[in-house]
């Protein structure tokens, strides 16, 4: 399976940048994420608990980085091994792109699963990996970029921590 | 004039009471007293290193009572293949161990690498999911010319992928590429034999129990031949005395060759039933009869027929590449060889055969005999490449068949790929089949099919088959390491009912109806007091089992043999009993008489004297009245056929309906013409499948993308037109007692290549140069061939 995509984050890049070697962020962002521990050095370990089509499984996995181009590139290559659900392996290309305040994410995932999730699952993979992207995008975004709630609603802001994770972090 | 019993009566089937009141008792609904569950764990890569397997945190799991690894079965043996084929240049094939657990690696998805014995069925599954397996993943070997050109090898030991390449017939070859070459007009096709997997309704179980007082193992086990599943397990695997084992395979849900084979889950539960000194069962869920059933046919195949200028056949030249998966089962050898190859002369007086077959190790599930065994694979090649040359060289697709036909004069008629047919009458099938499929009426069908937007295709299609596969001196010669006879008790009780003891398994079949039939007639009394006995090692003689449609052939014909023995003594108690010769004594009806008297006994008589020897010539005939006969054939049986298709194809969709399906075959004579029907009926349906919607797909790493019902798709009765079904044109077979041939491939056979004839003719009508289009036609492959055709 192949993916491809762009996505605009409204953020700086450094900010990005620092977010996605940051345990604590992915584990807030990505779909399922109950543990993720680790640094980009030594690579994280992650459980995520997912549902593809049939296939309930809880995934424990491995993450290393790998090229990495401070603040532009990264490899990342994983595997996730979910029992006798099966497992997801496979790598991701990572570039930011400054564009302004903003930045720009190019991603391209190459994966591929095995056991019962190809077994059960590979007509609908393709439609939950780009669900599972999608989402984890959308996280991404409410807690590194700029929260439209945060502007639209000023009021919801002041005792609740809705803020983009940066602004958390130095404010 | 239908008779109401005995030989030709379509009498109902006695079986279907339990099967259609839920009354069967199949492996699964046996239950053991202290019965224990086992849960494989299964390799969920196509191909990989067992670098370490831990099962300290299984095995304390709750309810875990063993755990079993590869590493517990290094001692005992492989399971082998039951036929040897021999290289082109005289080299045996490879033959890498199939071990009961997997062991060093895992070579395809479901490979099992571990077994949890536990409690509870919960409990052992839960298990399994504890085990720490330690798999590094090598790349997959899936398609068969990356398996035959690189160096990435399923089994390290061989060094190759190449299981054989075998040659039929190797004197033969230079004549035949001469005969290609100088040849008027040579029609080439390529073609793939779709991957079937095989869908017995009941999943594959066993039941391994051992008394530790006496020694002895039973086995209950899902098999279509209990006694060749002991001595495999004797013999080769476990080594258990024959003698100490006992298979038995109960109601059998269907097994279309899948459960001929002894698998490893089999040794697996006899060895830890002894361990433990408990029952241990294992029954299959869907998935893993998905990934771990022997599944049928994947052959790769170039053909080409060389023709004269009127049409004649000069020779058909094949070269076939055969996926055996990542393991040999223990038929997936002669399957593509002395089941396909000798099948490649078909109907046809074609004087020069050539057949080169090269079997492939690939990561991928064993393949090995389904529902016809190589001769489906056979009859699709020459069939589909005959109605090609027809195309090509526009002439009608029956006259350029019944220029060829071997004539009814001419049997026995040696076959130019080796074989001897006894008898037949092509063109009397292809007769009763035109009249049948009423071919005249076809072009107003097609009108009315146009008129409607939709492009009709008439197809047809002759075919033989071999089948009740024997006999042992010559399968002996070509490889077969087991004999191909079978075996039957006629035992007649005191009070004048008789039990038949089989070696013959019947899972759908309708033994318990048909064989009564024989002897009844034989005898003159009442088939209800006969009672089939079979599937029980230790209640029945040494037979082969239900395979090759070979039942009636062969167990039939011992049968036969072991109840002529029982008339024979019969009439000698008779003879005392009326104080007359044995040679005077007649039977008729039930009832010995002395001829040219009125001096008679009935049949129950002389049982209850046999058994009740007062007055009775004890020097002369012992007490009782029991028989057993082995029954070895001289040659297979030739079964052939003429089936016709029409299809309607939707020209904007790709869909393609069957519309009308005749089969008209020659199964020579017929004991229950009900059951042939319904056998026909059964294989109509499977080809019809494997034409149109089955299809078994893995991707470019080994992985089984159709392993359920989501994506594998089975006919259904909505798929199928009301079949017109004939076997009236039988011509008895020459060389067994009944003249029976074997009906329970035929439909399968028959049907693909007729079906995919009738869609290329249906696209031809419409203006689509399409020559070929691989099976399952399905609406997506119809579509692309018709936009790539303009």
């Amino acid at each position: 399976m192949n993916l491809s995509d762009s996505r605009v984050i409204d953020a700086e890049r450094d900010l990005v940048w620092a977010a996605i070697l940051d345990p604590e962020m992915l584990k807030l962002c990505v779909p399922g994420c109950q543990e993720m521990t680790g640094t980009p050095e030594e690579g994280f370990t992650a459980t995520v608990v997912q549902k593809v089509g049939p296939v309930k499984a809880t995934f424990k996995g491995a993450v290393t980085l790998s090229d990495m181009q401070p603040p532009e590139s990264v490899t990342i290559a994983g595997e996730g091994k979910g029992g006798a659900a099966g497992f997801a392996k496979g790598g991701a290309n990572v570039r930011l792109e400054a564009q302004g305040a903003q930045t720009v994410l190019h991603y391209e995932v190459e994966a591929k699963v095995g056991g019962k999730l190809a077994q059960l699952g590979s007509r609908i993979i393709d439609g939950f990996a780009k669900k599972m992207a999608d989402q984890f995008f959308t996280n991404f975004q409410d807690h590194v970029g700029a929260s439209p709630t945060e502007e639209t609603d000023p009021e919801a802001s002041e005792d609740t921590p809705k803020k983009g994770w940066l602004k958390r972090l130095v404010t | 004039m239908p008779k109401d019993t005995g030989i030709g009566a379509a009498t109902v089937r006695r079986e279907d009471v339990r099967f259609l009141t839920g009354t069967g008792e199949y492996t699964d609904d046996i239950q053991l007293a202290k019965q224990t569950y086992a849960v494989f764990a299964r390799s969920t890569v196509a191909h990989g290193t067992i670098k370490s397997i831990d099962t300290s945190a299984a095995s304390a799991m709750p309810g875990v009572l063993a755990v079993f690894t590869g590493e517990d079965f290094v001692e005992v043996g492989g399971n082998p293949a039951g036929w040897l084929i021999n290289s082109r240049d005289g080299e045996p094939m490879k033959e890498p161990k199939r071990p009961v657990l997997a062991h060093g690696k895992v070579r395809h998805v479901g490979d099992a690498y571990a077994a949890v014995i536990a409690e509870t069925v919960e409990q052992a599954r839960d298990a399994v999911e504890a085990i720490e397996a330690d798999i590094d993943e090598l790349p997959a070997v899936v398609d068969m010319n990356d398996a035959l050109s690189g160096s990435n090898f399923v089994h390290n030991e061989i060094e190759t992928n190449q299981c054989f390449d075998w040659g039929w017939i190797e004197d033969n070859r230079e004549a035949t590429d001469n005969a290609i070459k100088n040849a008027h007009h040579v029609t080439t096709l390529e073609l793939v034999n779709n991957r079937l997997v095989p869908n017995a309704m009941e999943p594959r179980a066993s039941i391994g129990s051992y008394k530790a007082s006496t020694g002895e193992y039973t086995l209950h086990t899902t098999s279509q031949n209990p006694h060749l599943t002991r001595l495999l397990i004797s013999a080769f695997v476990l080594g258990i005395p024959e003698n100490m084992l006992t298979v038995i395979a109960p109601d059998v849900g269907g097994g279309f060759g899948s459960k001929i084979y002894h698998y490893g889950e089999e040794a697996l539960v006899l060895a830890a039933a002894k361990k433990l000194g408990r029952p241990v069962k294992w029954t299959a869920d869907r998935t893993e009869s998905f990934l771990t059933d022997a599944h049928g046919r994947d052959h790769v195949t170039k053909i080409e027929l060389a023709l004269d200028a009127d049409g004649k056949f000069l020779a058909f030249r094949t070269d076939t590449k055969a996926n055996v998966g990542a393991y040999l089962s223990n038929f997936s050898t002669a399957t593509p060889t002395f089941l396909h190859g000798t099948l490649m002369a078909g109907n046809y007086t074609v004087p020069l055969v050539y057949v080169n077959v090269k079997a492939v190790f690939t990561n991928t599930a064993p393949v090995d005999a389904y529902r016809g065994a190589g001769r489906p694979e056979a009859t699709y090649s020459i069939e589909r490449v005959i109605d090609k040359a027809a195309r090509e060289l526009s002439m009608d697709p029956i006259e350029l068949r019944r220029k060829n036909f071997v004539k009814p004069d001419q049997y026995p008629f040696a076959s130019a790929a080796g074989l001897e047919y006894d008898s037949g009458n092509y063109d009397a099938l292809m007769d009763k089949m035109e009249e049948v499929a009423d071919v005249a009426g076809f072009e107003t069908r097609r009108k009315a099919s146009e008129a409607k937007g939709l492009l009709r295709g008439f197809g047809v299609n002759a075919y033989i088959e071999a089948c009740g596969i024997a006999p042992s001196n010559l399968v002996g010669v070509l490889g077969s390491r087991v004999g191909l006879y079978d075996a039957a008790t006629v035992r007649v009780n005191a009070t004048g009912n008789l039990s038949v003891m089989v070696g013959a398994h019947s899972h759908g079949q309708g033994h318990e109806t048909a064989f009564p039939q024989v002897v009844a007639e034989m005898l003159g009394i009442d088939p209800g007091v006969i009672d089939i006995v079979h599937g029980d090692t230790s209640k029945i003689p040494f037979g082969m089992g239900t395979y090759g449609s070979r039942s009636l052939a062969v167990c039939g014909s011992a049968v036969v043999r072991a109840t002529e023995k029982i008339i024979n003594k019969a009439k000698k108690i008779a003879g005392h009993m009326l104080e007359a010769s044995e040679h005077d004594i007649t039977l008729s009806d039930g009832v010995f008489s002395v001829s040219g008297t009125d001096k008679s006994v009935t049949f129950g008589e002389v049982a209850l004297k046999a058994y009740i020897p007062h007055e009775y010539p004890l020097e002369d005939i012992e007490p009782g009245l029991e028989e057993t006969a082995f029954y070895d054939p001289a040659n297979f049986t030739y079964p052939s056929g003429a089936y016709a298709c029409e299809v309607e194809v939707d020209p904007e969709t790709g869909k393609v309906r069957v519309d009308r399906m005749t089969a008209v075959d020659d199964f020579g004579n017929i004991i229950n013409p009900m059951i042939v029907t319904g056998q026909v009926h059964g294989g109509l349906a499977q080809g019809i499948g494997q034409a149109l919607v089955e299809n078994t797909t893995y991707d470019e790493n080994g992985q089984l993308l159709s392993a359920s019902y989501m994506d594998y798709t089975m006919p259904r009765a909505d798929d199928m037109p009301m079949f017109a079904v004939d076997h009236n044109q039988g011509t008895p077979c020459t060389h067994n007692p009944l003249g029976v041939k074997g009906c329970g491939e035929a439909g399968a056979i028959g049907s693909p290549p007729t079906v995919v004839n009738a869609v290329i003719d249906a696209l031809q009508s419409g203006g689509k140069n399409v020559t070929h289009i691989d099976m399952p036609v399905s609406p997506a492959r119809v579509w692309d061939a018709m936009q790539n055709a303009e």
